[in-house]
């Protein structure tokens, strides 16, 4: 045979998005693979801004532009979950700050082109969480469900409020009072993340750019079960090129803001990952301090499962992902807590 | 109750079509399509520019139209208001 | 996946792919006569598939997947993986298609204008396209009409027409039986069997209509016509459309345009025949 190694579509992914492919050189049967993965991890929209110059086959342009037009109304939605939610909150004077989906797309980064963004979560002090509960409550929010187990599991255990849903738009919104479960291993600091916020010209707050970036490292590292990584890395990777322009040693800025939160390792995983998959440029110091960018075997894991995709789109390895899903649960509650919690879910069926 | 004060949407961000018994009004903001009977439309067009409570927006209202009684107006303009806020389409001033 | 199939219908170029032949047979023999672009990456894709590898063989039951995927669904019987492939195709459309407002509509067309027929299914707007597809009518779709945002026309989906339960015996009287694909009998649905569109609507896919008239068919009752205002047909139509809220301002001014410039009315008929006269009857009407 000879000629070209087959490469995976997945593989193709993640190169087109990195600039390491030319999409002149894809065979037009290869575009099925590449659109079916893109499709799975939620992220065709960004891979159509991403080629948005690029010669393309008619029909693949086609679609393309109508993903951008869509994403385009999508996002405006959102940010408009945002803007209810301020005028929910606001008259009783609680600040929040966006996270997540919304933020990128309210600060106009660069990852919130075609950016997915699924419910609206919000960070507000720990002190202010009754109160935002009530405002959303009288402004037409609503919970999900009612069930008492749920209600207390969250309220105990979790880092954020259970669900509620807006019962006239049908959205949902996220209120979180830190950014990581209380019961795991690492507590971040929310006060200090808060009080570090930055305020947008729409007067919308956000988190400063090295608490922004540790976030994004923690919700897609820190939560364990790596789902919807690719897209969280690529957030990750976009976020770090945005801050470097205006600070080229973020590197330091970042690490060191992960060492208040507890989320250093996360940070630099992050950084390795995304080197690795979309070619983002690190940058070891020795002073003023130490950091460094070393490969881990352990780095080979988590590329591995980010890549478990086969050209329809399905994972193709359930049991490296059972694993990172026991993992998630383990790192999140301690193990009294993990077996008390599976038992009441395996009852209730 | 208070006569709260609220304020219309900013020039250009609603599309109102007006269509036979109904009107549609689409917000750009929130990408959102309302259906609206009378009086909504005649509301929005008379707030268009700076904050109004509902006694204002009755003395507005009154130059063009009959509104009966005018503490009744009032009354039901402020409820009127209120399902404006809830749309989004007016905003607490 | 280990078997797949390629199908154009309109502007939609699918991928299925499924873990048994047998529906991918039957897939293929149904759309054989469909233009064909073996070059043409697809705009969606469904998979079929067994939830556990030994599901393949032991009370095989199909598990409808793809881009887009209900996630309570029920898995379908092997015998009715053509109907779990009909499904899975519908869903990625509804769900995934932004190109042109989906209207939940079958649609026909005489002379380059459509008569746009939307309502729920048992309202019989299906087998009045199906019928009317077998005179002198082109056979647009029985599930979708697509509207182009741009400048307003309608786009032909015309599928294998998906007949159920009386509508069968009421089709397959008139037209060749090779057109007839296998009886699927006891679905979730009821009986169903598929008709392959006449090749002239087939050959005509890809050509616009221009909308001529709206209508709200209700199979039963005396035969009647109820004249209905734009901001009726609006929200009837929002209420028709799976893929309105996502387009944004370009959905809402398509809308508007498309009710504006088109009468639209509500008809009750007590059978077939009443109701392609009621058609016409209005076609008439508005030609004139």
């Amino acid at each position: 045979m000879g000629g070209r190694v087959p490469v995976s579509a997945v593989r193709t992914f993640v190169d087109l998005l990195a600039g390491r492919r030319d999409p002149a050189g894809l065979a037009p049967r290869d575009w099925d693979g590449v659109i079916g993965v893109a499709r799975s991890e939620a992220m065709l929209a960004t891979l159509a801004h991403r080629l948005s110059d690029a010669p393309l086959p008619p029909t693949v342009a086609a679609l393309f532009a109508d993903q951008r037009a869509a994403a385009k109304v999508a996002q405006a939605q959102a940010l408009w979950e945002a803007e209810m939610a301020r005028r929910a909150l606001a008259p009783a004077g609680i600040e929040f700050v966006l996270l997540k989906g919304a933020a990128y797309a309210a600060a106009s980064l660069s990852c919130a082109a075609g950016r997915q963004i699924g419910d609206l979560d919000i960070l507000v002090l720990a002190s202010d969480i009754r109160r935002a509960e009530n405002a959303l409550l009288n402004a037409g929010w609503e919970w999900v469900k009612s069930d008492p187990y749920d209600d207390l599991y969250y309220r105990q255990h979790m880092h954020e409020l259970p669900p509620m849903i807006h019962k006239a738009r049908d959205r949902m919104i996220d209120v979180h009072h830190t950014i990581l479960p209380r019961t795991h291993r690492t507590t971040p600091d929310a006060l200090a993340l808060i009080a570090e916020a930055v305020e947008l010209s729409s007067g919308f707050r956000i988190f400063n750019p090295a608490a922004m970036v540790c976030h994004c490292a923690a919700h897609m590292l820190a939560d364990g079960d790596l789902q919807g990584g690719l897209r969280n890395l690529w957030d990750f990777h976009c976020l770090v090129l945005d801050f470097l322009k205006d600070d080229p040693d973020f590197y330091l800025t970042v690490v060191e803001e992960a060492w208040i939160h507890g989320l250093a390792d996360v940070v630099k995983r992050g950084f390795r990952l995304s080197h690795r998959l979309y070619g983002t440029p690190l940058k070891a110091y020795s002073s003023p301090m130490m950091l460094a960018f070393d490969r881990q075997w352990s780095d080979d894991f988590y590329i591995r499962r980010l890549l478990t995709r086969d050209d329809w789109g399905r994972m193709t390895n359930p049991v490296l992902e059972q694993a990172f899903y026991i993992r998630s649960h383990w790192m999140r509650m301690p193990p009294m807590m993990l077996a008390k919690h599976l038992w009441t879910k395996w009852r209730k069926r | 109750m208070t006569d709260r004060a609220y304020r219309a949407a900013p020039p250009g961000a609603l599309r109102v079509e007006p269509l036979g018994e109904l009107t549609a009004i689409f917000d750009r903001r929130s990408m959102q399509t309302h259906l609206v009977v009378s009086p909504m439309p005649e509301i929005l067009n008379a707030m268009a520019g700076d904050a109004c409570n509902a006694a204002a927006l009755a003395d507005r209202l009154a130059e063009t139209f009959d509104l009966g009684g005018a503490d009744d107006a009032r009354g039901v303009l402020a409820e009127r208001l209120r399902e404006l806020a809830a749309m989004g389409l007016v905003e607490r001033a | 996946m280990r078997y797949s199939v390629r199908i154009a219908v309109g502007p939609v170029q699918f991928r299925i792919g499924s873990d048994w032949p047998d529906p991918v047979a039957a897939l293929g023999r149904l759309y054989a006569s469909y233009p064909q672009d073996p070059d043409r990456p697809a705009d969606a894709t469904v998979r079929l598939f067994a939830a556990r590898p030994w599901r393949r063989w032991i009370r095989p039951s199909v598990h409808i997947g793809g881009d887009f995927v209900i996630p309570d669904a029920l898995p379908l019987p092997l015998a009715m993986g053509l109907l779990a492939a009909e499904m899975g195709m519908n869903l990625q459309v509804a769900l995934g298609w932004r190109r042109h407002m989906l209207l939940h509509a079958s649609a026909v067309a005489r002379g380059g204008r459509a008569v746009i027929m939307s309502g729920e299914s048992g309202s019989g707007k299906s087998t009045l396209a199906a019928l009317l597809g077998e005179g002198d009518w082109r056979l647009m779709g029985d599930e979708f009409t697509l509207i182009d945002p741009a400048g307003g026309d309608a786009l032909a989906f015309p599928r294998a027409v998906s007949l159920k339960n009386e509508a069968i015996a009421e089709v397959a009287a008139r037209v060749d039986p090779a057109r007839l694909g296998p009886l699927l009998a006891d679905t979730p649905k009821g009986a169903i069997r598929h008709l392959i569109p006449r090749a002239d609507a087939i050959a005509a896919m890809h050509e616009p209509a221009r909308p001529a008239l709206i209508l709200f068919p209700r199979f039963g009752g005396a035969a009647a016509i109820e004249p209905m205002g734009e901001g009726e047909a609006f929200v009837r139509l929002t209420e028709a459309s799976t893929n309105y809220v996502a387009l944004g301002e370009a959905g809402f001014a398509a809308l508007t345009r498309l009710v504006r410039e088109t009468p639209a009315f509500a008809i009750s008929y007590p059978d077939s025949a009443a109701g392609m006269a009621l058609v016409e009857q209005l076609w008439a009407d508005v030609s004139r």
